[in-house]
């Protein structure tokens, strides 16, 4: 255990650490780089677009996991195993092979304008890419896997006899529904909501590419920061702004579900 | 209990799901086998020009190897750290071991981009910026705690009376561990492993950052390729890391049954 802290503090805590004293510092002490959030309307856009994008995607793909939870829960055990091997094999295939399809997919010519025009569902082609609707497609696409697996993890452990004996006792399917498995399940909902928000937060791959520089979130203006104008003061300001947000978030979800429950979904199967 | 009308509507609407996560990756395969210079649907003929450019072109081949060295590197370097952390975090239980568990599960879920800011600073005065030893060491830190999650869900089942039965018998510690321990987390271990392996084979947001002329990975050679989005040679080196990803799956998919199946005679 001992090697494996030390790796941690010295190559990893340490250097975070650094960022943090950084964004006080650098270019000079003082809060200087956190002032430029009230001064610069362009920081603000960024936070607001940021935020946004994160929370529908977080709908979006905590709804869909939902779904996708919930029938893999009831399946058949073999159709259940053919669930999560598709489940777990888009989990795998690399963000940037998805991103690159979603491309080829969503572009002028794309695969999906050309066969909506082809069945004569629109005439002219629709802009998916360069905005905002491209990096939503794009980031939920990516995030569903992450919120199914807190929510399988969840439903998995419900006593069923519950919902039977709901359904005994008169109720219908869907009273059952909306007033036990739903609250039952909340736990599930909220962890994964607060897994895929915070994974959104920091999403850089897609949002960059799918976004084509139209869509401006918080991780790409860092790398413009530190790559392009060598302003480190300011990334490591927006650093330190996503890390707490970070840390908060995962304090709350440690109060709902053993974080360890949550991340050893996508690894231990 | 018979499903209702809600539970099979709900059915259909997840396939459809799963078909959405699963086959738009799956375009790659037509667009690799355009005969143009541009990225392109195939209309009616195709060719394979594209995968003989890519296993021909110095430069390709060359992050193939790179991406390689390192990826096989952090692999066994994550997989000792992340398997010894596991064994110590299993044995020393104390209120202070989930602490520890979840400080080293950082770099798991903090966001990249800090990640690779932090890296960025650490290397700069290191002097290991653009090199195989800055890479290779960001990216052992990054998977070491994937290997901690697969090695500790073994050890779970594993039963700590067999451990104090060897040392009772007199085994020195490194032999119960070599003998008793790891034999029966192997499978763990080899998870871990694999998964480190895909980790840093796949990892871009943290290479962008400490990778510049001598060190260029095989993602990072994509992203250029995915950001210019012209060059058919990019669908094509789509298509065979899906490949990869499908076989490593594949393989952790016959370990974990045979797993199960070892478990199911010794019950």
């Amino acid at each position: 255990m001992a090697p494996f802290v030390i790796v941690v503090l010295a190559f990893y805590a340490g250097p975070l650490i650094n960022i943090l004293w950084l964004s006080v510092t650098d270019p000079e002490p003082g809060i200087g780089n956190y002032q430029k959030l009230y001064e610069t309307d362009a920081l603000g856009r960024i936070l607001w677009t940021t935020f946004r994008i994160c929370l529908i995607t977080t709908f979006f793909s905590v709804a869909l996991g939902y779904s996708v939870a919930y029938a893999m829960v009831h399946a058949h055990r073999k159709n259940q195993h053919i669930m999560l091997t598709f489940l777990l094999v888009s989990f795998w295939i690399s963000v940037l092979v998805r991103t690159f399809a979603w491309l080829m997919l969503l572009g002028r010519n794309g695969l999906v304008n050309e066969s909506m025009e082809a069945i004569g569902l629109i005439s002219d082609p629709i802009r998916f890419m360069r905005n905002e609707l491209g990096v939503l497609i794009g980031m939920v696409h990516y995030m569903v896997p992450y919120a199914v697996l807190p929510l399988l993890a969840n439903m998995q452990t419900l006593d069923t006899r519950v919902m039977s004996a709901s359904r005994n006792l008169g109720a219908t399917g869907t009273q059952t529904f909306w007033r036990i498995y739903l609250p039952l399940t909340m736990p599930g909902l909220i962890a994964s909501s607060l897994l895929v928000f915070i994974l959104s937060l920091g999403f850089y791959v897609t949002p960059a590419i799918l976004g084509g520089g139209k869509v401006l979130m918080v991780a790409e203006y860092i790398s413009v920061q530190l790559l392009v104008t060598l302003n480190w003061g300011t990334a490591a300001m927006l650093g330190t702004l996503m890390l707490f947000s970070v840390l908060a978030l995962l304090w709350i979800m440690s109060r709902f579900m053993q974080l360890s429950a949550v991340f050893g979904g996508g690894a231990a199967r | 209990m018979k499903p209702g009308l809600f539970a099979r509507l709900n059915r259909v609407g997840a396939w459809m799901a799963l078909l959405f996560l699963v086959l738009p990756a799956l375009i790659a395969i037509p667009v690799s086998l355009t005969p143009k210079r541009f990225l392109s649907m195939p209309k009616g003929d195709y060719s394979l020009r594209h995968f003989e450019f890519l296993f021909s072109s110095p430069e390709w081949l060359s992050s193939f190897a790179q991406s390689g060295i390192i990826a096989i590197s952090t692999a066994v370097l994550a997989t000792a750290l992340g398997t010894l952390a596991a064994i110590g975090l299993w044995r020393v239980t104390s209120k202070y071991s989930e602490i520890v568990r979840a400080f080293l599960l950082l770099p798991l879920i903090i966001p990249q981009i800090i990640s690779a800011m932090a890296f960025y600073r650490l290397l700069i005065p290191l002097g290991l910026l653009d090199s195989y030893a800055g890479l290779i060491l960001a990216h052992t830190v990054l998977a070491a705690p994937m290997v901690l999650i697969t090695v500790s869900a073994s050890l779970a089942n594993f039963d700590p009376k067999l451990e104090q039965a060897s040392r009772n018998m007199g085994a020195p510690a490194w032999m119960t561990m070599r003998r008793v321990i790891l034999p029966s987390i192997r499978p763990g271990v080899f998870a871990g492993a694999l998964f480190a392996f895909i980790l840093s084979w796949d990892e871009i947001v943290v290479t962008l950052f400490i990778s510049k002329f001598n060190v260029y990975t095989l993602p990072r050679r994509m992203w250029n390729g995915i950001r210019e989005n012209t060059d058919p040679t990019v669908a094509a080196a789509a298509v065979v890391l899906i490949a990869i990803t499908l076989a490593a799956f594949a393989i952790s998919a016959i370990v974990s049954r045979r797993r199960a199946q070892t478990a199911l005679k010794e019950d």
